[in-house]
């Protein structure tokens, strides 16, 4: 029985890190349609805040949360005032774009901060383990899964039950006929690419203790990323969750009864195969014509 | 023999010759981007501060040495051009460089071929045996002989090996199974994981579930920092249940915290903590020179005694003879008191007769050396294949 429960939380962690780093991301591309390949220095970024605020002000990494969103969505709206919205109807230009200024950012991360990894000291009160039906687990993993699962249902409510969300619902669907209705589609473009890149941060942040804190981190974390938008299908929140939650427990589980190697490389034929049948991906609600 | 008939392209003609205008120029070829670049970084500062001392107490014999630094960018092929670029167009006489076993693989064709000599400070997975290189690193018997006996009588017999998945930790683990089938202990997994990867859960899971009495470490890079953070968030004990590593050095130690590392065990040649006056002068410059919060390693500390090595054989040489192959012929058998005691170079397979510790890591970031091998123990790159052994004429099946 413990075992079971502590697969299922082995799995569940590992879901709710993909949850965190894929979720601005799927925002991002749902509605702007940018395919945003900096993704990934937004996540390191964060977790060098995290370290910055820590080493240099003293501040624990609860009490730094707020401030790194706020930081990174402030980064990810000038990036978007800069470069991103001059491209949005030039689809390989963006991928470029991107992916140079995460080149960049990695470069300007070395040279400032030094090619050293880090590390963020864990929250004390978090330090612990817990007991959950015989299973123990890092009291830190739970409290992860509780802000990816929190921010999760705070987008999703966001999307769902404001007025902001409505017209992103209608930026979504067709931008034209939105914009006609007088919505501002560029300031609600501004808005998603800042939030989503936020959330990269603060994702970045909340994963800094359990990992490696180092320049080229990002690029790891933006491929998963992209597994998780693409199976789950681009603009369905729902569907991040529901596929972070799948390639989670499938990867905890392959790799508990193989390895870490094997499951990796099963995990990733089983979406080349998926897509090959469903280009929409599982949980796409309906596709744009 | 091979040569004969062959006009020696390294002759005494003096355009030709190696030493210049008071000057021999050395190549220095570690990564100062990329992935490596955060260890091999600190192999430069060491490699650049032993030439400057030597350079600041009259260079050797009147020769001063010029360094002429490359960066590779940790990617093997760049290992290669630069390596090339170092031997042919800038007449380097030697060639100090690189961590991975990757680049080293890389750039050895280049040696061989142009009959140079290169120097590899890190400690590798051996079965290898170039008559163009000097290994001043450990190779596996050199690390484990002490350290495995010791922990199967500390610990007990249940032995989990876990590691990345190439070349190094596979051969590491070989030597490794072999000792401890010797000892009568069990190897109850042998599991290898992605190089760079970050999620340790499900491995820490079987840890839970299996309950070894050891954890063998050979992971590497980045992950050894993640596998250490969640071990210690997982809350598993390291009195009952401890890593041992041949690769978690200070640097790495820097990395992940000294909470996240405290209690685990690791083997080695040198630690920063090691008690002797070549040790505290190193550590001191090394600190003045490049900053008061930096640590010295394993293999930043070979990567400073295979210069003075070096300076050693060039010494024992008139200017007009200096060349590889010489210098070569001239490092057999020497010997050098190095921050980590006395070191000697084996004529046979050019390999480094070193002294191992066993260090146990503490909250401070610092080892405390438990244990130090009676002697020197000699360099034996094939420990793992019996039937083969490296001499000075080639490999020999034995």
């Amino acid at each position: 029985m413990d075992f079971v429960v502590s697969q299922i939380l082995t799995g569940l962690s590992l879901s709710s890190i993909l949850l965190l780093v894929a979720l601005g991301l799927a925002i991002i591309y749902g509605v702007t349609g940018v395919i945003n390949l900096a993704h990934g220095e937004f996540v390191m970024l964060g977790a060098y805040c995290a370290w910055l605020l820590q080493v240099q002000f003293g501040w624990s990494l609860l009490a730094s949360l707020a401030v790194i969103f706020l930081l990174i969505a402030a980064l990810g709206w000038l990036i978007e005032v800069a470069v991103i919205r001059h491209l949005y109807d030039r689809p390989l230009d963006t991928i470029l774009a991107t992916w140079g200024l995460g080149v960049m950012t990695q470069q300007i991360v070395r040279l400032t901060a030094g090619g050293e990894l880090r590390y963020v000291q864990m929250p004390p009160s978090l330090s612990g383990s817990v007991d959950i039906l015989g299973a123990t687990d890092s009291a830190y993993r739970l409290f992860v899964l509780a802000v990816a699962l929190g921010l999760f249902l705070a987008t999703w409510c966001i999307y769902r039950y404001t007025s902001f969300g409505l017209k992103l619902r209608a930026i979504t669907q067709n931008r034209a006929i939105a914009s006609s209705f007088g919505i501002n589609s560029a300031r609600a473009y501004r808005l998603t690419f800042a939030y989503g890149a936020g959330i990269a941060g603060l994702a970045g942040a909340l994963i800094s203790p359990l990992k490696s804190v180092s320049p080229e981190m990002g690029t790891t974390y933006v491929v998963d990323a992209f597994m998780v938008v693409v199976l789950g299908g681009v603009q369905s929140l729902v569907g991040t969750l529901a596929s972070s939650a799948v390639l989670g427990e499938t990867s905890g589980l392959l790799a508990y009864y193989s390895n870490d190697t094997i499951a990796k490389a099963l995990v990733l034929v089983a979406i080349v195969i998926i897509i090959r049948f469903r280009p929409q991906g599982l949980f796409a609600p309906r596709v744009r014509a | 023999m091979s040569l004969v008939g062959f006009p020696h392209i390294w002759s005494k003609n003096s355009s030709l010759a190696f030493a210049q205008d008071g000057e021999i120029k050395v190549g220095v070829l570690f990564s100062l981007t990329g992935t490596t670049a955060i260890i091999e970084e600190s192999l430069n500062k060491a490699t650049l501060m032993a030439i400057e001392e030597i350079n600041a107490n009259g260079g050797i014999n009147g020769l001063k040495i010029t360094p002429v630094v490359e960066d590779p960018a940790s990617d093997p092929a760049t290992f290669a051009e630069k390596a090339r670029k170092l031997v042919l167009s800038d007449r380097c006489v030697s060639v100090f460089g690189s961590y991975t076993s990757a680049s080293r693989k890389a750039v050895l064709p280049v040696f061989e071929k142009q009959e140079n000599l290169f120097w590899y400070p890190t400690l590798y997975e051996g079965r290898e045996c170039s008559k163009n290189v000097i290994y001043t690193g450990a190779v596996p018997n050199q690390q484990q002989d002490d350290f495995i006996p010791w922990l199967v009588e500390k610990f007990g017999k249940r032995w989990y090996l876990i590691g990345s998945n190439y070349i190094y930790p596979k051969e590491e683990n070989n030597y490794c199974k072999k000792l401890l089938e010797g000892l009568g202990a069990e190897v109850i997994a042998e599991e290898y994981v992605p190089l760079g990867h970050s999620e340790f859960s499900s491995v820490i899971n079987k840890f839970r579930s299996e309950k070894p009495n050891v954890i063998f470490s050979t992971v590497v890079g980045d992950s050894v920092v993640a596998l250490h953070r969640q071990y210690r968030a997982a809350g598993l004990d390291p009195a009952t249940m401890p890593m041992a590593s041949l690769t978690t050095s200070e640097n790495e130690v820097a990395a992940m915290g000294g909470d996240a590392a405290a209690g685990h065990f690791t083997s080695a040649p040198y630690f920063m903590v090691f008690d002797s006056p070549e040790n505290q002068r190193f550590v001191e410059a090394y600190r003045s020179r490049w900053g008061g919060d930096k640590v010295t390693h394993f293999v930043s500390e070979s990567s400073y005694f295979q210069i003075h090595l070096f300076k050693q054989a060039v010494a024992k040489l008139a200017a007009s003879d200096i060349s590889p192959l010489a210098i070569r012929e001239a490092v057999k058998s020497e010997e050098y008191k190095a921050p980590q005691g006395l070191v000697k170079v084996e004529p046979e397979n050019l390999h480094c007769w070193l002294r191992p510790k066993i260090g146990q890591c503490k909250a401070d970031g610092q080892f405390e050396i438990l244990t130090q091998s009676a002697d020197w123990l000699e360099p034996n790159p094939y420990s793992a294949y019996p039937n083969q052994k490296c001499t000075a004429e080639g490999l020999k099946e034995v």
